[in-house]
């Protein structure tokens, strides 16, 4: 391969259930190191396309790339790039956090010695090196979470998806998940695809992809999109790319 | 930096294999460690049969002298093998029922997240529940050495390899049904459906020769039970003898569940893609 490929492609994708079009031929890429919003209201096709992503669903009709590689075609090296933080919790909660951590390596074939070194530093980057050894049950809403987005780096995936990982967190909590995304796409170059129906969580220069109804409304550099729509804020903006009398009742 | 630049490698190797099944089962031994009740009730329910059904059966029923026995039997005996082959009913079951319950909490979700190929994930989870119910069957055999059922002591080494392919298939059915099944409320009258039907329709609880003179009809559906080739395979094998037919049936019955469940959980093929939306239906 010549040139870096998308950190994440997709193209051409839609999913029915039954009868009912969940989602429209979507197509947006996330450029590696890039922090994409993915926005939309509930029922928009998020975690459809969480779904179809994660491969829980099977994707009928398009493509998904991870690093190049087909989701369809070759899953497994696909999902060893993929790190994902789900919006309901995934942690066994009777197990330490540490256990949950060493479950998950193994997952992906790490050994013993090296989970318990990997453990190590991202517990102390989301600051809870120090409960390592508690239940997953002790902890907060909000280390819960921190715990989650630490845990889906511990295979070094080059990707990280987040399905509304803010949903039930008091402000402060909300703040501090946010700013350990950004972080990471600064400092350490991954990729991130943030699920949200929240507006305020947008920055500027992140990437936007309006989803509505299934269908892609909009994408693009949120300044951008501000500006094309003539709204004097990203809620304003949102709201004139899906329509004022859609959004109406959802705020 | 607590990620690394490269992107992950695309192939595994035959070490992470050994690696990732043995941390489904470590976890599989981690929460059943956790779960005493689970493990105390494990027990005691096939105490119960043993200690309270049995003994009050005892004088109402007689045996001729069937294989592998070659002798009179006391009733406890006979039911010692049909009560083994339960506990690995219930573990296969409750196991399956830990799967739903674990689909919808998402822990079945970050399994599937693993780039190792499905049909291997699923089989380390059966690995794991069989080794669960092997455990619970043994401790079952040490208290019941105590109330006199002492089948020959090489008879407990030749067992385990018929202990391991019934759990495989009993557990291979339980994650099939799992799979069918969409929230664990469903899950209680599959239970009602499938563990009382096959626990009373088999020779767990009477040889099959009385079956027949009572109902020639119930005699067939016994026959067509694979849980009564899984208990005759468990009743042989504790006296050192293969029986080849409960041998045969019960291993084609694992092969053909396991390859449903694989073929189930498969997102190209299988059922949980043509159900609602994402979210138990939100």
């Amino acid at each position: 391969m010549s040139e870096t490929p998308p950190a994440l492609e997709i193209f051409g994708v839609s999913h029915r259930y039954g009868a009912r079009l969940a989602l429209d031929d979507v197509s947006f890429c996330v450029a590696p190191g890039a922090f994409c919003v993915l926005l939309g209201l509930n029922g928009a096709g998020k975690s459809t396309l969480f779904s179809l992503i994660t491969r829980l669903f099977a994707l009928r009709q398009g493509t998904i790339k991870v690093l190049g590689r087909d989701l369809s075609q070759d899953p497994g090296a696909a999902l060893a790039a993929l790190g994902v933080v789900f919006q309901s919790r995934t942690l066994d909660l009777d197990l330490s956090v540490a256990q949950n951590f060493y479950y998950h390596a193994a997952l992906h074939g790490i050994g013993r010695k090296e989970a318990a070194r990997r453990t190590g530093e991202l517990l102390a980057a989301v600051n809870l090196a120090d409960r390592a050894k508690d239940k997953v049950r002790a902890l907060s809403g909000g280390q819960m979470r921190r715990v989650e987005i630490a845990r889906a780096l511990l295979h070094h995936p080059r990707l990280l998806v987040l399905d509304e990982p803010t949903v039930g967190l008091d402000i402060g909590a909300r703040a501090d998940i946010l700013k350990l995304a950004r972080g990471l796409v600064a400092q350490e170059g991954v990729s991130v695809l943030w699920a949200t129906h929240l507006t305020d969580e947008i920055d500027p220069g992140d990437d936007v992809a309006v989803l509505h109804k299934g269908r892609l409304r909009a994408h693009g550099v949120a300044a951008e999109l501000r500006e094309k729509t003539g709204a004097a804020d990203m809620k304003a903006a949102f709201i004139a790319l899906i329509g004022a009398e859609e959004a109406g009742g959802a705020w | 930096m607590v990620t690394t630049g490269e992107p992950a490698p695309r192939h595994l190797t035959f070490g992470a294999y050994l690696i990732c099944l043995q941390g489904v089962i470590w976890r599989e031994g981690l929460r059943f460690l956790h779960q005493r009740e689970r493990f105390v009730s494990a027990l005691v329910r096939p105490l119960v049969w043993l200690f309270i059904f049995a003994a009050g059966f005892r004088q109402t029923l007689g045996f001729s002298i069937i294989p592998p026995y070659d002798t009179y039997i006391l009733y406890e005996v006979y039911i010692t093998p049909g009560l083994m082959a339960m506990i690995q009913l219930f573990n296969g079951m409750q196991s399956s029922l830990s799967m739903v319950y674990d689909r919808e909490m998402g822990n079945m979700r970050v399994l599937l997240l693993s780039p190792f190929p499905r049909a291997f994930l699923l089989f380390g989870k059966l690995i794991a529940g069989t080794l669960v119910s092997v455990l619970q069957v043994y401790a079952y055999l040490v208290v019941a050495w105590f109330w006199d059922i002492q089948p020959p002591p090489f008879g407990l080494l030749t067992v385990l390899p018929a202990l391991l392919l019934v759990g495989l298939m009993l557990g291979a059915l339980g994650m099939l049904l799992s799979s069918l099944v969409k929230q664990l409320e469903n899950f209680s009258g599959i239970m009602n459906f499938v563990i009382f039907p096959m626990f009373f329709a088999s020779s767990a609880l009477y040889p099959l020769w009385r079956v027949q003179e009572g109902s020639p009809a119930l005699y067939y559906v016994c026959q067509a039970n694979p849980f009564t080739h899984a208990v005759e395979l468990i009743r042989f094998a504790l006296y050192g003898q293969i029986n080849w037919i409960a041998l045969t049936v019960t291993g084609a019955c694992a092969f053909v569940f396991m390859a449903g469940a694989i073929l189930a959980y498969d997102p190209s093929r299988g059922l949980m893609a043509l159900r609602g939306a994402p979210g138990a239906g939100n």
